[in-house]
């Protein structure tokens, strides 16, 4: 298991300075970053100063060897925009990101997993239609447009939620979500939730018939323990991978709808900062988005291996 | 000798997109107490949907009995018709009153349990034991079964332990509550030789110090004259031939029988003639029977043969056979 373990950190360390290594060209690849930066009417002398000041005129190397010296510190440089350290910023918003991709996350894994074990274990029942119609409808349905219906119908007509902002309830220090978090967060989880559904089921249905199952059955077991310990606990093996990404990719923030919603998150920072071509902040989520996912994606290899027995002691 | 089993008339038929297929057509038998029945016959002759079926380990659709009792006189109470059971009534059957050995244990064994579990889980469910009992108990089982260094092989997982050892752990999860009856579904055809001599040698120890019936499923005829008291052969969904072990190999009686017997190879022979071979292919399930299922390819076949289907007749003490051809006379039997 350590060796396993090892192996997936050298990789995810590779993968780490490849995204540095983008990151930091991608702004390069834009042209002459200083031109973007001052207005229009400044002079060349005014650029060539900034540029020396900010130091692009250095060989490239070594503004890549500065780079990454100053992000593995934390520091991506100040924000234009805020006036603010980059990753000030992003540890800022964080929270907000955390609540709302765990809340959604929840709501997929809560209403996922279970309709697809039930629509597997009983195919063409009414359970199984509402599996895969559930499937269908979180997977196909762009949650952009779920937004603004809900926010219309829960929000404007029912009055039920808020339609935008973040409220939290302070509680011996922690700031715990209220309401606020519910239909941006259902809107977020509805796809996720769709691909758990679709993919419990199927692996339920195909693991149903394997030669283990009947041996459990032989043995005389009900219904229900051979559907958890034997079939789910086989098919947790995918859907822990599945887990892993889907929390990555709502732990990197919607700019959907973090903006629809005006969640102050991490999405929202990013669709700001493109917008106000704040480069230093562009990076640092880029880089900070990559490294949650990356260490999510460790995290499921790591869940993979104690899940899976044969993946643990293979090495 | 008491009977612990007694099958009637079943009849099973799957049903599909592209047809009904009679998988088992009117098998009857009967299996004593502590004795071996195997159950010889080629792929597709209903061996294994015979026993599944007992269980309600068919998937049901497609599969469906159409017919037959199937009594089960283990029970302290009453005998009980197997096939009328419901789903709680059949759980405390199986595991408990009647376990199963699967063929290959590296799929029939969950890949992500640890084998102690997997059959200490059976002992709780049937036996009522604590965890911790049932941990000694399967401990003491995986000994038994002749698993070394039990204790510390009892949080192994199944993919960690070698084709001969994987049995011996099927093998404790079939005997974990001690059954009345034993079904090994080909339990030896995936090990090497001198491994299915092993498994066959402890399954019989351990019929003997538990007197449990093993219903032993093989198309491996050598095997059969190594361990069976009794043996059923089926042919496409019909039992043609039941009878002592001994009796079945000096005195086979129907033609199939003696086809197969003759097909043997013979240590002895000269080794320049070629082995014999029952002529043409078996039936096609899909086809309703209407007729001796072996006529096309009896050698002694008759008008009669094309018209009906035979019943089972007993030829001697505990010899039945299904053929309205008499073998030693060489003609039709009469009075059939």
């Amino acid at each position: 298991m350590q060796r396993y373990i090892l192996s997936r950190l050298i990789q995810s360390f590779i993968m780490l300075v490849g995204v540095l290594f983008i990151v930091f060209f991608m702004l390069q690849l834009t042209g002459d970053p200083v031109a973007l930066m001052v207005s229009r009417s400044a002079s060349p002398e005014q650029i060539e100063e900034l540029r020396e000041e900010l130091g692009f005129n250095r060989p490239v190397l070594v503004q890549f060897a500065d780079f990454v010296g100053n992000a593995v510190k934390g520091d991506f440089g100040m924000s234009l925009r805020h006036n603010q350290p980059a990753m000030e910023l992003i540890l800022e918003r964080m929270p907000a990101t955390v609540e709302l991709a765990s809340i959604a996350l929840l709501f997929a894994m809560v209403i996922g997993i279970p309709l697809g074990l039930l629509g597997g274990a009983n195919p063409g029942s009414i359970w199984d239609m509402l599996a895969r119609g559930a499937g269908l409808i979180g997977q196909t349905i762009p949650n952009f447009w779920l937004a603004l219906i809900l926010i219309m119908i829960f929000a404007v007509n029912l009055g039920w939620f808020p339609s935008f902002g973040r409220e939290t309830y302070q509680f011996m220090g922690l700031a715990l979500p209220t309401k606020s978090v519910i239909l941006p967060a259902f809107a977020l989880g509805l796809f996720t939730m769709g691909q758990l559904v679709r993919f419990t089921r199927s692996a339920v249905l195909e693991i149903k018939n394997e030669d283990f199952v009947r041996t459990a059955y032989s043995k005389g077991l009900a219904d229900r323990r051979v559907y958890i310990k034997h079939i789910l606990r086989n098919a947790a093996i995918p859907l822990i991978s599945i887990l892993g990404v889907q929390f990555g990719y709502l732990l990197s923030g919607s700019i959907y709808i973090e903006t629809i919603f005006s969640w102050p998150g991490l999405g929202n920072l990013l669709a700001e900062s493109i917008g106000n071509r704040d480069f230093a902040l562009v990076q640092a989520i880029a880089f900070f988005t990559s490294l949650v996912v990356v260490s999510l994606n460790l995290t499921a290899d790591i869940a993979y291996g104690m899940a899976d027995p044969r993946i643990r002691y293979g090495e | 000798m008491t009977k612990i089993l007694s099958v009637k008339n079943l009849v099973i038929k799957f049903y599909t997109f592209d047809g009904v297929v009679h998988a088992l057509n009117n098998v009857s038998f009967d299996l004593e107490e502590g004795e071996t029945l195997a159950i010889v016959g080629e792929s597709g002759s209903g061996k294994s949907v015979s026993m599944l079926s007992l269980l309600h380990l068919l998937p049901m659709p497609p599969a469906k009995i159409e017919n037959g009792e199937a009594y089960f006189y283990g029970n302290e109470e009453e005998p009980v018709d197997l096939l009328k059971l419901n789903r709680s009534g059949i759980s405390k059957i199986r595991g408990g009153k009647i376990g199963f050995i699967f063929q290959d244990a590296l799929s029939a064994l969950n890949p992500v349990m640890t084998i102690g579990r997997q059959i200490s889980e059976s002992i709780i469910e049937h036996l009522g034991l604590s965890h911790a009992k049932a941990k000694e108990k399967t401990i003491e089982l995986l000994k038994r079964v002749g698993i070394p260094g039990a204790r510390q092989r009892y949080d192994n997982f199944p993919h960690q332990f070698s084709g001969g050892m994987r049995q011996r752990v099927m093998i404790a999860v079939s005997m974990a509550c001690t059954p009345k009856i034993v079904i090994a579904d080909e339990p030896t055809t995936a090990l090497d030789v001198t491994v299915q001599a092993q498994i066959v040698d402890l399954t019989k120890e351990l019929q003997k110090e538990f007197n449990i019936a093993v219903v032993w499923i093989t198309h491996d005829l050598g095997v059969v004259a190594g361990m069976a008291d009794r043996v059923l052969v089926m042919y496409a969904g019909s039992p043609v031939e039941i009878a002592n072990a001994q009796d079945l190999y000096s005195n086979p009686q129907h033609p199939y029988t003696i086809g197969l017997m003759n097909a043997l190879p013979n240590v002895k022979g000269d080794g320049d003639s070629r082995l014999a071979s029952i002529d043409g292919i078996p039936p096609d399930l899909m086809d309703e029977p209407r007729h001796c299922q072996f006529a096309w390819r009896c050698p002694h076949a008759f008008d009669r043969c094309w018209e009906e289907i035979p019943q089972q007749v007993s030829v001697g003490e505990n010899h039945v056979v299904s053929c309205f051809f008499d073998v030693e006379n060489g003609r039709p039997k009469e009075n059939v």
